[in-house]
């Protein structure tokens, strides 16, 4: 304790010697895109928790899907001189106005979840996930689990066109190459929806003998899978064991239809961009250690056996 | 009687010539789309599958149909069903009986339906207008009652409503055909069927022949929220939980294409909610087969397109003034022919 409170004065006084701020003290702000989804209202959540965890005080705006409210949030936080910004841009474009004036204010920006397409040198770093490797990571698990055995897959894109569904089918397409006794049969966008997943894997059920020829489902995200997998239990098979089912995002539902052994594996999106962006602030802030540019989440694989009941229970409070 | 059957079978002949026609396509780039079986206690297949997913849009266009012949339109309906799945789940999740669940949600879909019609009638905003204030606000207002998130619950009575089945059939299906019928009976063997359509031809010559116009308009908004809200229930029990960002999202179109692709006008007038159920399980149809016949996703909005050009070709005044001519210009023909003889 003593050795804390030594340390933690010690920190101080050397903040105050080098006119620079430490953690204690840091004033952030926070500009985030809006509530649109409830991967969006965790990530807020979680945002609010590191900060409050590392003692910054965190000065937050919800911008409802505005690029307008965006940089006015951005504008009122460098006029109340902030420490560092993070925003979580709401489109790619149009920021090189805002993001200068930050520069000549000397706050640092970090970009969280989605990139814009400014010079790099107008924001410290990015901390985004990886779309096409989680694609990737599910594929290597339905390669891994089927183990060389002839496999059908059937795959409910998400929304026609959007990044997510290129990516991610993209990705799960590369870790299928070279493994011929996979193939996908069927690939039908389900608009990352419970009610579509569930009215296209009826489709897919029915234009497959019944489901019988289905051996893997691939949902581009959780929703769909958890709308499939109705499907699925309607047309009497058993979805987990008659037909696996992989997605992605890791949102809690899919880890109650885990637990109940019916749905396999599940590729984590996470909503903790914060810790990442805030680890790369500090250390900046410290020593002035330049973090990459591009700073990439991990995309952690959760199957049944990683006690899915005990996941669920841990993300339910996040807002999802 | 006879004449008023023949009537109706007249009445109905273009869509279901294009409901036929459909379905034959459908069977073409799917051939089991005709096998039935019974599984698991109920009829299982294709055909099915077209009424069930075809419920929520059949449900809406029997509201829209009304108002749409009050020379009216009910942008509201498609973010009234997010409003009402929320409720419906929100009610469920604190415990409620499924009894007081029902009648809470019918509830707020009529209140949906009473703040449209004030609108219309009393306020006399333009319908377009006056319904877009709901169709923006109600998905907000579905957040707010979800917080942003699914909401799921466990009820089985209410998860029955979706996925349930009665009489071998599917409980949407059920409830899509007796509501649908019970309407369409309502109006036409009462005098309302023929006051709605004599609103919308003319609102003021109604109201100086001594029709009472508001109390019309009025109802017929609150119809609408009802289907709405009969149909926010069917999706949400149907995924087990209330999606208040993507229930019903767009259906409002759908409704109002099934409407149209069922002959009604949009001017108001005349109009035929068995024509508009027709009308509803072609656009399922061709969703339906559109899933089945494994073209790639970027197809799908374009083929649905295509096809519901060529039947509103079919069935613009122009095409159907040209074929008239036609047909009585071969009788003609075969008349000048058969006296020749």
């Amino acid at each position: 304790m003593k050795f804390k409170t030594a340390l933690a004065s010690a920190t101080i006084l050397a903040a105050c010697m080098f006119g620079s701020a430490s953690a204690a003290d840091l004033t952030i702000g926070f500009s985030q895109i809006g509530s649109e989804s409830g991967w969006r209202a965790a990530e807020t959540t979680l945002t609010k928790q590191q900060a409050e965890k590392r003692g910054i005080d965190l000065k937050f705006a919800d911008a409802q899907q505005k690029q307008e409210n965006q940089i006015k949030a951005i504008r009122s936080f460098i006029a109340q001189g902030v420490d560092a910004i993070l925003i979580a841009p709401v489109v790619a474009t149009g920021w090189d106005e805002v993001l200068t004036e930050a520069k000549d204010a000397e706050i640092p920006v970090i970009l969280l979840d989605r990139t814009v397409d400014s010079s790099k040198d107008l924001y410290l770093t990015a901390v985004t996930s990886d779309l096409v490797h989680e694609g990737n990571v599910a594929g290597k698990w339905l390669v891994d689990t089927v183990a060389g055995k002839p496999c059908n897959v059937v795959e409910l894109q998400g929304t026609t066109g959007s990044s997510p569904a290129i990516d991610r089918k993209k990705g799960f397409e590369e870790a299928l190459k070279g493994h011929d006794n996979l193939k996908i049969i069927r690939s039908q966008t389900g608009d990352f929806t419970r009610t579509k997943g569930k009215e296209v894997m009826e489709s897919f059920l029915k234009a497959e003998d019944g489901g019988k020829n289905i051996c893997a489902l691939y949902a581009h995200n959780d929703d769909m899978a958890v709308g499939a997998i109705q499907a699925i239990k309607e047309a009497g098979l058993k979805p987990g064991t008659d037909i696996l089912v992989v997605s992605i995002d890791a949102v809690p539902d899919i880890f109650q239809a885990m637990a109940a052994g019916e749905a396999n594996a599940t590729v984590e999106l996470t909503p903790d961009m914060a810790g990442p962006a805030l680890d790369a602030l500090e250390a900046y802030l410290k020593d002035k250690t330049e973090p990459p540019k591009w700073i990439q989440t991990e995309s952690k694989l959760y199957t049944q056996a990683d006690d899915p009941q005990k996941v669920y229970e841990a993300k339910k409070g996040l807002g999802y | 009687m006879i004449e008023s059957a023949q009537r109706l079978a007249w009445r109905l002949a273009p869509q279901l010539i294009a409901l036929i026609i459909i379905l034959i396509l459908c069977r073409l780039v799917f051939p089991g789309f005709y096998s039935i079986e019974f599984q698991n206690g109920r009829l299982y297949g294709s055909l099915i599958d077209v009424l069930n997913r075809g419920a929520p849009v059949a449900l809406l266009a029997v509201g829209m149909t009304v108002v749409i012949a009050t020379k009216g339109i009910d942008l509201s309906v498609g973010a009234v069903m997010a409003i009402c799945g929320a409720v419906a789940a929100s009610s469920s999740v604190r415990g409620d009986p499924l009894v007081l669940t029902l009648i809470l949600t019918l509830g707020v879909g009529l209140i949906c339906g009473v703040w449209n019609g004030f609108l219309v009638s009393v306020l006399n905003i333009q319908p377009i207008v006056a319904t877009l204030v709901l169709m923006v606000a109600g998905r907000g207002i579905a957040q707010l009652i979800t917080e942003g998130a699914i909401l799921t619950f466990n009820d089985p009575g209410l998860i029955f409503i979706g996925s349930g089945s009665f009489i071998a059939l599917p409980m949407p299906v059920v409830t899509w055909l007796l509501f649908g019928i019970a309407v369409a009976v309502l109006l036409r063997l009462t005098a309302l069927g023929l006051l709605i359509e004599a609103v919308g031809i003319n609102r003021r010559a109604s109201t100086l022949s001594g029709i009472r116009t508001p109390v019309l308009l009025m109802a017929a908004y609150m119809l609408s929220g009802l289907c709405a809200a009969i149909a926010g229930i069917i999706v949400a029990a149907d995924i087990k939980g209330a999606d208040a960002n993507n229930a019903g999202l767009w259906l409002e179109l759908d409704a109002i294409l099934a409407v149209v692709v069922g002959g009604t006008s949009l001017l108001g007038g005349r109009f035929s909610i068995i024509a508009s159920l027709i009308g509803a399980m072609i656009i399922q149809a061709i969703n339906t087969g559109i899933l089945l016949s494994g073209f790639p996703p970027e197809f799908n909005l374009i083929i649905k397109a295509a096809i519901i050009v060529i039947i509103l070709v079919i069935q613009s005044p122009k095409v159907q003034g040209v074929m008239t001519f036609l047909t009585v210009k071969s009788a003609r023909k075969r008349d000048v022919e058969q006296t020749a003889q």
